[in-house]
């Protein structure tokens, strides 16, 4: 591991501060994702920012029922907040069921959205990889490509978004709000999240030094019936192949409203918009979702190894449908 | 708890940069302070064998994806493989060798004894403390609750059967009431 220099903030302000200052240096959070790729020589900082003493831990609510999440609220803590249980209980399913406890225990919200991916040629540190040597090549195009995504690929890079809270986050239009060099900003997660393309080493939009504060959950009712499914090579402690996050409401046996996202099969998390749109005003029946999977897929591009995932998200979607229609629970 | 915005922690401190060579830093591990140097790169893990001597926590895969490494950082079950030991002054560190009270095993550790829940025990210091947080959590409730926030912790000899019957005695013996859930499962 290459020596690193070491400094604790105490407030946003210093925080963005100290990282702006120094081109080389990176946040702390949970380290969960940091001092991995640290130790396998991935990401290389000169300086970590360890700003596990900011007052960013709670989970506030929002007028009209929305809540604000802190970014440096622990994943193991959101998924058990009455509020987040109640009003979005995809989005504490899908906390609980990504990585084990103690790394719930240890992984905050902020640096959950900000992981990186787990393919790998780019873990390896030695595979030509575009995202962690831009102009490389990707050696997944023809390699094992069993994990990688059929959704928003390019011929630069097929990684899949490995987070399941952004899955949830997604369906539920979250907001991620920053503080930087620049002043603060609200950034909604479908454009928190950048496709590939030909930069595949940009997978977000946060400059330099700016921090993440808090993730917003705007007031959604459909929420409260929501869940989240995750299909995996092991029962737990595992990544997705496929999630599914789904709520529907339903009136008369016609589908009002739907929200549907995908963990597993997208470069990034994944809002299933082809989908709600053929779902909003069909009937609430098994025909109609996988018209609504076929819809989605239907853009796919898959490789060697990975054809197997359209057929599996494909009854991934069905069934959560199913499960949301008919009120939830997991 | 809360969401701060402010830069209230006025008068502005500066920010105080420390290595990359040599810091000295104290670690109370086991309510006892132990002054050390270490470069900020070191893992807590690294600190607690090679440098407290306390070599009960184990090092399975440095990756965080085994649980050996399991210790406590305020009471809460965390990985000390991914966790940096500069981070942790000021905090309290346990440790397997912390279980104990004046020689006597912790129960969960006779529990372990008693069922067997170990062949070559590289991974049982990792799981006893994940399984006495477990508890502590309300997440030992149902076998499948067991099971799922165990998850954790790989065991290579396939011990589980024996590992979640120590869980289901320490919690039967401790809680009067079995069976209830706990947050997840
Ligand atoms: C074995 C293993 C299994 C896992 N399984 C899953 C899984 O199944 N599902 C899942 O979703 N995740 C999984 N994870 C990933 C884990 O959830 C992330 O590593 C974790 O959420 C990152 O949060 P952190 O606080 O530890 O971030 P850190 O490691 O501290 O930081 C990660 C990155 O984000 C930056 N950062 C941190 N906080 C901020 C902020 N507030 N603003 C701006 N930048 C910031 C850091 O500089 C760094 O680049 C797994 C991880 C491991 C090691
Ligand atoms: S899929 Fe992306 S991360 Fe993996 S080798 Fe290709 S460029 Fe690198
Ligand atoms: S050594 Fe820490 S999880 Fe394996
Ligand atoms: S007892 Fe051998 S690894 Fe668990």
């Amino acid at each position: 591991m290459r020596p690193l220099a070491y400094a604790r903030v105490s407030t946003v302000e210093e925080a963005v501060e100290t990282v702006t200052a120094a081109p080389g240096s990176a946040f702390l959070a949970g380290g969960t994702t940091e001092v991995d790729l640290i130790r396998l020589g991935i990401a290389r900082p000169g300086l970590l920012v360890d700003i596990n003493d900011l007052p960013l831990t709670g989970v506030e609510d929002l007028p009209g029922g929305g809540l604000l999440i802190g970014a440096l609220a622990r994943m193991s803590d959101v998924a058990r907040a009455p509020e987040v249980a109640g009003r979005y209980p995809g989005v504490s399913r899908a906390l609980l069921l990504g990585a084990s406890q103690q790394l719930r225990n240890m992984a905050s919200m902020g640096g959950n959205l900000c992981q990186r991916v787990r393919c790998a040629y780019f873990r390896d540190g030695l595979s030509p990889c575009n995202k962690r040597e831009p102009g490389t090549g990707c050696s997944a195009l023809d390699g094992l490509n069993r994990g990688h995504a059929i959704l928003g690929t390019s011929e630069h890079c097929i990684a899949t978004h490995p987070s399941d809270v952004a899955v949830a986050l997604a369906a539920f239009d979250a907001v991620v709000r920053t503080s930087g060099p620049g002043g603060a900003r609200r950034i909604p997660i479908d454009d928190f999240y950048l496709l590939p393309g030909d930069t595949p080493e940009r997978e977000n939009p946060l400059a330099h030094g700016e921090l993440i504060t808090a993730i917003e959950l705007p007031p959604a009712g459909i929420a409260r019936r929501s869940i989240y499914l995750k299909f995996r090579d092991r029962e737990s402690y595992e990544f997705a192949l496929v999630s599914v996050c789904a709520a529907l409401s339903v009136r008369d046996g016609i589908v009002a409203e739907a929200r549907l996202a995908l963990g597993g099969v997208g470069t990034k998390p994944w809002r299933a918009r082809h989908a709600e749109a053929r779902l909003t005003g069909a009937p609430a029946t098994a025909e109609s979702y996988a018209a609504a999977a076929a819809a989605e897929l239907a853009g796919a591009a898959v490789r060697r190894h990975n054809a197997f995932k359209v057929e599996l998200a494909r009854r991934a979607i069905v069934r959560g449908l199913t499960l949301a229609a008919r009120g939830g629970a997991r | 708890m809360g969401i701060d915005l402010s830069a209230e922690a006025a008068p502005r401190r500066r920010t105080t940069v420390r290595g990359p060579s040599d810091e000295p830093v104290v670690l109370t591990v086991n309510g006892t302070e132990h002054a050390v140097n270490l470069e900020p790169r070191v893992s807590l893990l690294d600190a607690l064998r090679d440098r407290l001597a306390l070599t009960g926590s184990k090092k399975g895969c440095d990756q965080g994806t085994c649980g050996a490494c399991t210790v406590w950082v305020d009471g809460r079950r965390v990985l000390a493989c991914l966790t940096l030991a500069i981070t942790c002054e000021g905090r309290q560190v346990t440790t397997i060798e912390g279980l104990t009270t004046d020689g006597e095993l912790h129960p969960m550790q006779r529990a372990f004894i008693e069922h067997d829940a170990f062949q070559c025990g590289y991974c049982t210091p990792g799981q006893i403390m994940s399984a006495v947080a477990l508890i502590e959590e309300g997440n030992a409730g149902t076998d499948q609750d067991i099971a799922e926030f165990m998850s954790g912790n790989l065991c290579r000899c396939a011990a589980y059967p024996g590992i979640r019957a120590a869980i289901r005695d320490v919690r039967d013996a401790r809680a009067p009431e079995p069976g209830a859930t706990g947050d997840g499962g």
